[in-house]
């Protein structure tokens, strides 16, 4: 459902991140990108959902047959994909509720009845254990670290995309919220369902256990493999991904 | 996601109301400009007390002696000369909106004001150029003693009480504006509202200009006696010519003791008219007044209402929001003297510039010596829609007493590309995405208003940036 191809990406100032990534993602699977900072992971998670200041300057990205790189990223939310940001944006005066509703509105392409749309919040927001209380604050303004990857999580839920990308959702988060942050994810699991998970550490893969886990070095995946690999990353450490993958090893 | 091209894409300035009827007036004067006989003419043709006459030929000379203002928006272009001052679209004013010719009517039934008579306000006023056309009281406020008239039949027939308060709150010679609209001015309203009267819902006037190169100069005066309260709400557009409309009213409030008086104002004037507007209000002991007030169109706005707390206790609130799109200055705020022991005030402006809008506040707050225990707070803040857009904050506060606690807070704001992205991540186009950004920016002044009119301010910004149906 996801394929993309030799990949190249930049941004202004920093210029080439994304050095001719490839990666297939299959419907119903869960893979994990794991890799030290900077070796480009949120970039590959901004540039699948299009942000406008990373320029693509080669390959290709394909979401179920059609060609993501030229669609806004409204139209990619529409096809069903997803990012779950790790620094998301405040909002001021806009309530989640209303964010929410206008969310699953435009995604859906129809207007769900006031009724059925709070139905829906109530009982997403039960799985995140969230209260209902937390709808009426004003989208990400004030919000803990915590409560803004829950409520990435929760948009998810609403959202219901068949891919997820999730970017560093785990970072920062105490073991609690860890928990209910999988549980979000789990809830979606199911052969319409895809995941990348873009991590740095692999404690949240005890969590959701992933089918591929990769690993990313200098703007590329370097080595792919099962659950095992996670494993080993953790007993090895990244500097050996750069002895083994890093200067003039190829991939 | 180029920006350039999305932001062009978004079709800005385009004005809904810019649609105008043919002219055919009952009475024009015959010749553009002001001199003391079009003002001589203007009051002939109203058959007005002698006094009156003195008091626009004063205020006539004192306008052509005061030099056109330099400090705030850009006036170069409004040429004086080339406006008419007065013209009346038809002899008598209606009681129902039959008795309204047909062109005129169906203006009104665009702008969709029968329809709220109908369901919402307690009377309406509709001026159309220099004359107010309808206008309406419901019985029950009739019965009560309410008075709700157009500011010459006022001046008819009630002579003593206009005599009484007609410019002393803003006198003919307070600025070059308020010097003109006392020479020339038609229509406007005059309320009354007896002891202890509370109007439940609001009284609105509405007012259209539709001649090209007119002037419109509405007078209001509006006192709300011991313990009163009533909620007045005006609403004002224009056709879009290619030459300049001038907009220039004297707005005087005056709040007895323990009444309430809330003005608001949803100001969509097209964007070739000039709107040079004096508003200003005095509240008595613990009185309330309280001015909210939209600016959407026109090309230069200069208004800043204000509230003078004469007696102890009073409280003035000033709700600013303004939407500088392309070729537009919005240069509002809002002032406030405190004169009085234990007196109140607080000043919010939000404004959202785009393009080459620009936006300024321009604010003053005065507590004069003796005025202890005054509590005052002013809070500004700007939103810029892209890179182009401009906001200046010019917030003079002079303070002559110790006892006082004052708070001043103003903050710019831009809408970034990274909150775009996020909200476009989640299904909404870019359009959608900015116009939420910014509905929520005016969120704490849109929820001081009624229902209907928090929905129409976000309707216009809506449509301010959307560009539009005509």
């Amino acid at each position: 459902m996801l394929k993309v191809e030799n990949l190249r990406a930049e941004i202004e100032d920093s210029g080439e991140i994304l050095k001719g990534l490839n990666l297939e993602v299959n419907k119903g699977e869960i893979h994990a990108i794991m890799g030290p900072n900077g070796s480009g992971k949120s970039t590959l998670a901004n540039v699948l959902m299009g942000h406008p200041r990373y320029e693509v300057t080669d390959g290709s990205v394909t979401f179920e047959g059609e060609d993501a790189l030229e669609l806004e990223p409204d139209e990619r939310a529409k096809l069903g994909m997803f990012l779950a940001f790790q620094y998301p944006s405040e909002v001021p005066g806009v309530s989640v509720a209303n964010f929410l509703r206008t969310a699953v509105n435009s995604v859906r392409e129809e207007q769900l009845s006031p009724m059925d749309m709070y139905r829906l919040l109530q009982e997403k927001m039960k799985i995140m254990q969230m209260d209902i209380k937390f709808a009426e604050r004003y989208l990400n303004e004030g919000f803990s670290g915590g409560e803004k990857k829950r409520n990435e999580i929760l948009q998810m839920l609403m959202l219901d995309p068949k891919l997820a990308i999730m970017d560093e959702t785990d970072s920062g988060l105490d073991i609690d919220a860890l928990q209910v942050v999988a549980k979000g994810v789990n809830e979606l699991k199911g052969p319409e369902f895809s995941a990348v998970i873009i991590t740095h550490y692999q404690r949240i893969l005890r969590y959701i256990e992933p089918d591929r886990v990769h690993v990313m070095l200098d703007g590329r995946i370097v080595t792919s493999g099962g659950k095992d690999l996670a494993n080993q990353l953790e007993e090895k450490g990244y500097d050996w991904v750069r002895q083994e993958f890093g200067a003039g090893a190829k991939s | 996601m180029p920006e350039d091209k999305t932001i062009q894409e978004l079709g800005l300035d385009e004005y809904k109301y810019g649609f105008s009827d043919p002219e055919e007036y009952f009475f024009k004067t015959p010749r553009k400009g002001i001199d003391p006989e079009i003002v001589a003419m203007i009051s002939k043709h109203k058959n007005e007390p002698e006094w009156m006459l003195e008091y626009r030929l004063k205020a006539l000379a004192s306008f052509l002696d005061k030099p056109t203002p330099t400090w705030g928006g850009d006036l170069s272009d409004m040429d004086f000369d080339d406006i008419y001052y007065y013209i009346r679209p038809m002899e008598n004013q209606g009681r129902s909106w039959d008795d309204v010719p047909e062109d005129i009517k169906n203006t009104f039934e665009k702008l969709g004001i029968p329809q709220a008579e109908r369901e919402s306000l307690a009377g309406v006023g509709a001026q159309y150029e220099s004359e107010v056309v309808y206008h309406s009281l419901k019985k029950e406020w009739d019965d009560a003693g309410v008075v709700f008239m157009d500011m010459d039949s006022g001046l008819r027939e009630h002579e003593d009480v206009v005599k009484e308060y007609f410019g002393t709150i803003i006198p003919y010679d307070d600025n070059k504006f308020s010097a003109l609209n006392s020479a020339v001015w038609s229509g406007g309203s005059f309320v009354y509202v007896p002891p202890g009267v509370h109007i439940d819902i609001p009284l609105q006037a509405y007012f259209r200009i539709n001649a090209e190169n007119m002037g419109q100069f509405e007078r209001t005066l509006i006192i709300a006696d011991e313990g009163s309260s009533v909620h007045y709400i005006e609403g004002c557009t224009a056709p879009t010519y290619s030459s300049n409309s001038l907009h220039s009213a004297v707005v005087e409030l005056i709040a007895k003791p323990n009444a309430r008086i809330r003005y608001s104002t949803i100001q969509n004037w097209s964007h070739n008219t000039y709107n040079l507007v004096t508003k200003r209000a005095v509240a008595e002991k613990n009185a309330t007044v309280e001015w909210v007030d939209g600016n959407l169109g026109s090309k230069l706005t200069m208004k800043y209402p204000a509230v003078y707390l004469t007696g102890e206790g009073a409280r003035g609130e000033i709700l600013s929001v303004a939407y500088a799109g392309d070729g537009q200055h919005q240069d509002a705020g809002g002032k406030v003297v405190h004169a009085a022991p234990n007196t109140s005030s607080l000043i919010t402006s939000k404004s959202i510039s785009k393009g080459t809008g620009r936006s300024t506040y321009r604010g003053l707050l005065k507590v004069h010596e003796g005025a202890v225990g005054s509590k005052s707070r002013v809070e500004c803040d700007a939103l810029l829609l892209d890179e182009e857009a401009r906001t200046d904050t010019y917030p003079y506060i002079e303070i002559e007493e110790k006892k006082v606690n004052t708070e001043h807070e103003a903050t710019v704001s831009k809408v970034g590309e990274d909150q775009l992205f996020y909200l476009m991540s989640r299904g909404m186009s870019e359009e959608d995405a900015i116009a939420m950004v910014v509905n929520g920016f005016i969120e704490p002044i849109a929820k001081e208003l009624p229902l209907e009119y928090a929905i129409e301010l976000n309707r216009l910004i809506q449509l301010e940036m959307e560009g539009s149906v005509g």
